[in-house]
């Protein structure tokens, strides 16, 4: 867990989203899946976001901005700086056999650092209008359905090693069609470092922090 | 001599991040009850403009649990610890008090007398202390609420009950609506408020109290910096604790020890602690 004021190199919008670009510095990127706290200026608490890209010297982070503190963070321009820490949590299991991405909306985010690493890895992407979709072009190749199509109807019968990321009803769908596949969540968080006890999530019976079992939890 | 520097309970968990924990005078456990508790449903965080709201609900593995895993694994990191007592009637304070006793590996016991987010026992913070005294002899610190009409009473109350010291002040309970549908953003609907608005709600409580019983003050509330925290000093606090900040910053002890101490030498004090009480007169 190291964590460090970065300078910010710029935005790019992506669609909807917003590509924010800073200086790696002391920050490693991590596994994918894994997730930085982003500390939003002007805000009381910092936000969750899984890596996007890593690039030379440089880590992105694709951000939905849904409320004040992703606002605040999509209006970072060049030469501010960011407070991040990281990288927190559990990423992906890389070492399956027949890995396929399945991503819904903002899901995606973390997907382009994770075929880094993976390399020519298929992947399905789903998105709840046609300006959200122009997010898959971080993903070349991927195949794209915008709703009212569901990713879930481009699943193969035998899935394989599913690696997936989005809205909770997604995930759900997915665990049900895929019982071996790795499933990143999101929760409200407060820390990332198991500090508050406020993400939790039902695991085994039990709530559980996210940040520290997950955020990448196996479906079964 | 300088100011000890620890976490407000519940804002940090010395074994995931054994790091931030060395970085303290001394570890606050979350608070302790008899038996386990799953905590209140989610969602339990919720930023507002000038701080945030939780509702945790004492998550925590009871007292036998902190028995048998936690304390041992905290003595194991070298921390020197002080346990938050929680409870739902004066006898389960009283009893984990006695549970705790004799263990070398507690130094001071915390009561939280008022935590937000969970029934509250029936009995006065006063009879909980007079209970908790007649069963430990280890030192008593009683944490009160900044939402009382008079805190200076509920201080000599306690006091007079035999707690050795107080620590001030625990969160106040708080809302906020979800813009888009005007629901509650918290599972349970409100929850504990801190932060930066916490902070002069804090200040007056520790002025208040210290110049109404004398015994050691324990001062939190929105601290953030170590000017933060010479002002919890300046109105009377010999501890200060930090609490919603370490979830924005893990290494904000050493940041606001060493902030504290360049605060104090800017104003001509050789130490943070001859800044103690200034304000009050």
């Amino acid at each position: 867990m190291t964590g460090a004021e970065l300078r910010v190199t710029g935005t790019e919008a992506v669609g909807p989203y917003t590509l924010l670009r800073v200086e790696a510095g002391p920050i490693e990127p991590g596994i994918p899946g894994q997730f930085f706290m982003l500390r939003p200026p002007g805000h009381v608490l910092p936000r969750p976001m899984s890596l996007c890209l890593s690039r030379a010297g440089e880590l992105c982070f694709l951000i939905d901005a849904i409320g004040p503190g992703t606002q605040a963070l999509c209006g970072l321009t060049a030469g501010d700086h960011l407070h991040v820490l990281g990288p927190l949590g559990n990423g992906f299991d890389l070492t399956v056999p027949r890995p396929l991405l399945v991503g819904g909306g903002i899901g995606v985010a973390p997907f382009p650092y994770l075929a880094q690493a993976l390399r020519d890895v298929p992947a399905i992407l789903g998105f709840s209008t046609a300006a959200h979709a122009e997010a898959a072009a971080l993903l070349p190749g991927a195949r794209v359905v915008v709703e009212p199509a569901l990713v879930t109807s481009l699943l193969p019968a035998d899935p394989g090693d599913v690696l997936a990321c989005g809205p909770e009803p997604m995930l759900e769908a997915v665990r049900s069609l895929a019982p071996r596949a790795q499933l990143a969540w999101e929760a409200p968080m407060a820390c990332g470092y198991g500090a508050c006890f406020g993400c939790v999530v039902e695991l085994d019976g039990h709530l559980q922090r996210l940040c520290i079992a997950g955020p990448v939890l196996r479906a079964a | 001599m300088t100011v000890p520097i620890l976490n407000a309970s519940g804002c940090l968990d010395a074994l995931t991040a054994p790091e931030v924990a060395l970085e303290l005078d001394a570890f606050v456990t979350k608070t302790i009850t008899p038996q386990p508790r799953e905590g209140n449903p989610p969602v339990r965080i919720a930023e507002t403009e000038s701080g945030m709201l939780n509702s945790i609900g004492l998550q925590g593995p009871g007292i036998e649990g902190l028995l048998a895993q936690t304390l041992p694994a905290l003595a194991a990191l070298g921390l020197r610890v002080w346990v938050s007592v929680g409870g739902f009637s004066s006898e389960d304070y009283a009893g984990i008090c006695e549970r705790l006793d004799e263990r070398d590996d507690v130094e001071v016991l915390e009561l939280n007398l008022s935590c937000p987010n969970v029934e509250e026992a029936p009995e006065t913070a006063a009879q909980i202390v007079a209970g908790c005294r007649s069963r430990t002899s280890k030192p008593l610190y009683a944490k009160l609420s900044p939402a009382t009409w008079d805190i200076a009473e509920s201080a000599r109350a306690v006091v007079a009950a035999g707690a050795d010291g107080l620590s001030l002040v625990n969160t106040m309970r708080g809302m906020a609506l979800d813009p888009a549908t005007l629901r509650p953003k918290l599972g349970p609907g409100t929850g504990g408020y801190s932060g930066p608005a916490l902070r002069p709600v804090a200040l007056a409580c520790v002025s208040a109290c210290a110049r109404a019983v004398d015994v050691p003050i324990v001062g939190m509330g929105g601290v953030a910096s170590g000017l933060d925290a010479l002002e919890l000093v300046a109105v009377g606090a010999g501890v200060v604790s930090l609490g919603t900040v370490l979830f924005a910053d893990p290494a904000a002890p050493a940041r606001v020890r060493k902030e504290l101490d360049a605060e104090a030498t800017a104003r001509g004090f050789a130490n943070p602690l001859q800044a103690r009480g200034v304000a009050n007169g």
